[in-house]
């Protein structure tokens, strides 16, 4: 076993080198590729070395199991078996079951149904609703997100006194609990005792109920994503704000760039990598959006602020439709793959211009 | 990367931006401060009709959160509080440490000796966290009555390591990804063994990250709120079920009482998140954007 570890120490140093003078882009692929071949053909880095140690034979499984070429796989393995576990046996079980006719609280055992379930829950014009529901809420927050999250960190782009105790305060409702800003904000459209609700009431008559039209409560649910969520793209946005090389604005200055023309062909630039993240990424999070229409307006008034989340966890656990449920968890998840590619594929560009 | 002798374009800006910017991130904390301070009113403060910022404080709400006055009259019971805070910190913890000892042992994998397809698992990897909880707990809740499993401390913590393992691994990779590997060359050209290579060289430079990798996990763990109300029993209960219970079930809400609860909820929050500054971008993003 020593002499194995001997061998991968003369391969390893000996792809070092060639490594470091790769580019910053290289892909991980080939530089693992790189190692693969250096580990794989140990004698040709080591010209002239002693001949191959009959180690593999001589330690046994141990020796087998502890060999340089298994370092990465034994080292990933724990991490694969408790996600296969917990993560994607269920989900692969939950997949099959979207294919059978299944209720949860029934002892009846499930009954082949094909596609069936998909198809009900395509041709549903409920699910459709719950769909629409979903990308008002989505396309609300996140573009007020976007509007909101981009002004602050324009404020804070600049370094000022106390700059980091305020940008605390900013980003805290960040970090806090779905759910508890799902209180927060029912105590806020409370009738008589929240501050928003009493704010409202100064310029109209009415007193201001949340659940007593589906425009009102949309609204609700996407101010109180909205305030959530902000600072996160502002976040985004002040990393790439700050990144910024200063002698391109020395050079704008030279050459007597207007604001405008300064934010657009220096500024931007910068941003619009990120933003285009931000958006991705809050559009993954919102779609999802679960605990603050839950806690705060439970979908109602009716069915209006109704997400696909809440109704997949009401199929799911009030109307015991499980397989019904699954199929249309399904179908989000796949929504969800094909928005965390294009987050993945955007974060890679971003990377090689960089 | 050659930014570093780049100078960045931050300006400096003086107490006139501190007032502007105090301004809106006043206005922006209102509704945290409002909580905060609803909680230290009484009654007739809370409900008083111009918002009252001067008022006698009182810890009473924070009394009635641990213990609840009997109906019949003198004695107090126990409200469970104390043992759901006890259960967010246990459960989190636990199944954070775990998740963050697989996690980091991965990522280094990850990083250091890539398999073929080492952006495919990467990818898979990322996705059991993106995917739509909603979708996991259907099967996992059917699975955990099966196997005898919800409601007990065993069942969640198994469910928010891998929840966590996820975050932890990205995290970690980011990290390990960000070393300067011609010093662990150097270390393996005067003969370390990989396992010293591991000890004594990377990790020591990824431990401030690692812990900020943890307290991030177990805030993330603290604030969950749909897999615990599948799974957790009258035993296991954490604060976010608690604490949505507490509207569900009355007819009138005491908001004086359920924004004690809050303030106690969120304080750590708030208090972590400015000690976690720094890395709080790379954090929100899964460590798939560092600066």
């Amino acid at each position: 076993v020593r002499n194995g570890a001997v061998r991968l120490v003369g391969g390893g140093s000996s792809s070092g080198p060639a490594r470091t003078f790769l580019p910053p882009g290289t892909s991980f692929a080939t530089r693992g590729f790189d190692i693969m071949t250096s580990i794989a053909n140990p004698e040709t880095s080591m010209s002239g070395a002693a001949a191959r140690p009959p180690s593999r034979s001589a330690a046994g499984f141990l020796g087998w199991l502890m060999s340089p070429e298994r370092r990465g796989p034994l080292l990933i393995t724990p991490a694969l078996v408790v996600l296969f576990v917990v993560n994607i046996f269920p989900l692969m079980w939950s997949f099959g079951l979207s294919f059978f006719e299944y209720k949860a609280n029934r002892i009846a055992a499930p009954v082949f149904k094909g596609l069936g379930n998909y198809e009900d829950v395509l041709t549903d014009p409920d699910i459709w609703e719950r769909f629409q529901h979903t990308a008002t809420i989505v396309v609300g927050s996140v573009a007020v997100q976007l509007v909101v999250g981009f002004l602050l960190a324009l404020l804070f782009a600049q370094e000022f006194p106390l700059r980091r105790y305020l940008l605390m305060l900013v980003l805290a409702p960040m970090m806090l609990s779905l759910s508890a800003v799902g209180v927060f904000f029912k105590l806020f459209y409370d009738p008589t005792l929240g501050f928003i609700s009493r704010f409202i009431s100064l310029f109209t008559p009415e007193t201001f109920v949340i659940l007593s039209t589906p425009a009102r409560a949309t609204i609700a649910v996407v101010l109180a994503d909205a305030w959530m969520w902000s600072p996160f793209v502002m976040l985004l946005v002040l990393a790439g704000l700050v990144s910024v090389p200063k002698y391109l604005y020395e050079a704008a200055e030279i050459d007597r760039a207007g604001w405008w023309r300064r934010f657009r062909t220096i500024t931007f630039p910068y941003i619009r990598s990120l933003l285009l993240l931000a958006l991705l990424f809050r559009t993954i999070e919102t779609f999802k959006i679960f605990d603050v229409v839950y806690i705060l307006t439970e979908g109602g008034p009716g069915s209006s602020t109704e997400t696909v989340s809440v109704y997949v966890y009401r199929l799911a656990f009030q109307f015991f439709r499980t397989s019904v449920a699954s199929a249309l968890g399904y179908i989000m998840l796949f929504a969800v793959i094909v928005l965390t590619s294009l987050y993945l594929y955007a974060i890679q560009t971003r990377r090689a211009e960089a | 990367m050659e930014k570093a002798r780049e100078v960045r374009a931050i300006g400096k800006a003086g107490w006139g931006r501190t007032l502007g910017a105090a301004i809106v991130s006043c206005i922006y904390f209102f509704p945290v401060f409002f909580i905060l301070t609803t909680a230290f009113k009484t009654r007739p403060d809370a409900l008083a009709m111009p918002i009252k910022f001067l008022f006698t404080p009182t810890l009473s709400n924070f009394y009635s959160v641990f213990f609840r006055a009997d109906i019949q009259g003198s004695g107090t019971t126990d409200s469970g509080f104390g043992l759901y805070f006890f259960n967010s910190l246990f459960i989190g913890g636990t199944s954070v440490f775990l998740a963050l000892v697989i996690g980091t042992a991965a990522a280094y994998g990850f990083s250091r000796f890539p398999l073929r397809g080492n952006d495919t698992y990467l990818f898979i990897i990322l996705t059991t966290r993106m995917l739509p909880p909603i979708i996991a707990i259907i099967p996992i809740f059917v699975l955990f009555r099966v196997f005898g499993l919800s409601g007990s401390y065993t069942g969640i913590i198994a469910l928010y390591t891998a929840f966590n393992l996820p975050f932890s691994i990205w995290m970690a990779k980011s990290f390990f990804d960000d070393l300067d590997r011609d010093i662990e060359d150097a270390a393996r050209m005067d003969g370390s063994s990989e396992w010293s290579v591991f000890r004594k060289i990377c990790l020591p430079q990824v431990y401030g990250g690692l812990a900020a990798t943890f307290v991030f996990a177990v805030i993330l763990t603290w604030n969950e709120f749909l897999f615990a109300l599948m799974l957790t029993g009258t035993e296991t209960r954490t604060v976010p079920v608690a604490i949505a219970r507490t509207i569900g079930g009355q007819v009138g809400v005491d908001w004086g009482l359920l924004s004690a609860i809050e303030t106690l909820f969120i304080i750590p929050v708030v208090i972590v998140t400015f000690v976690l500054q720094n890395q709080l971008l790379r954090g929100v993003t899964f460590g798939t954007i560092r600066k």
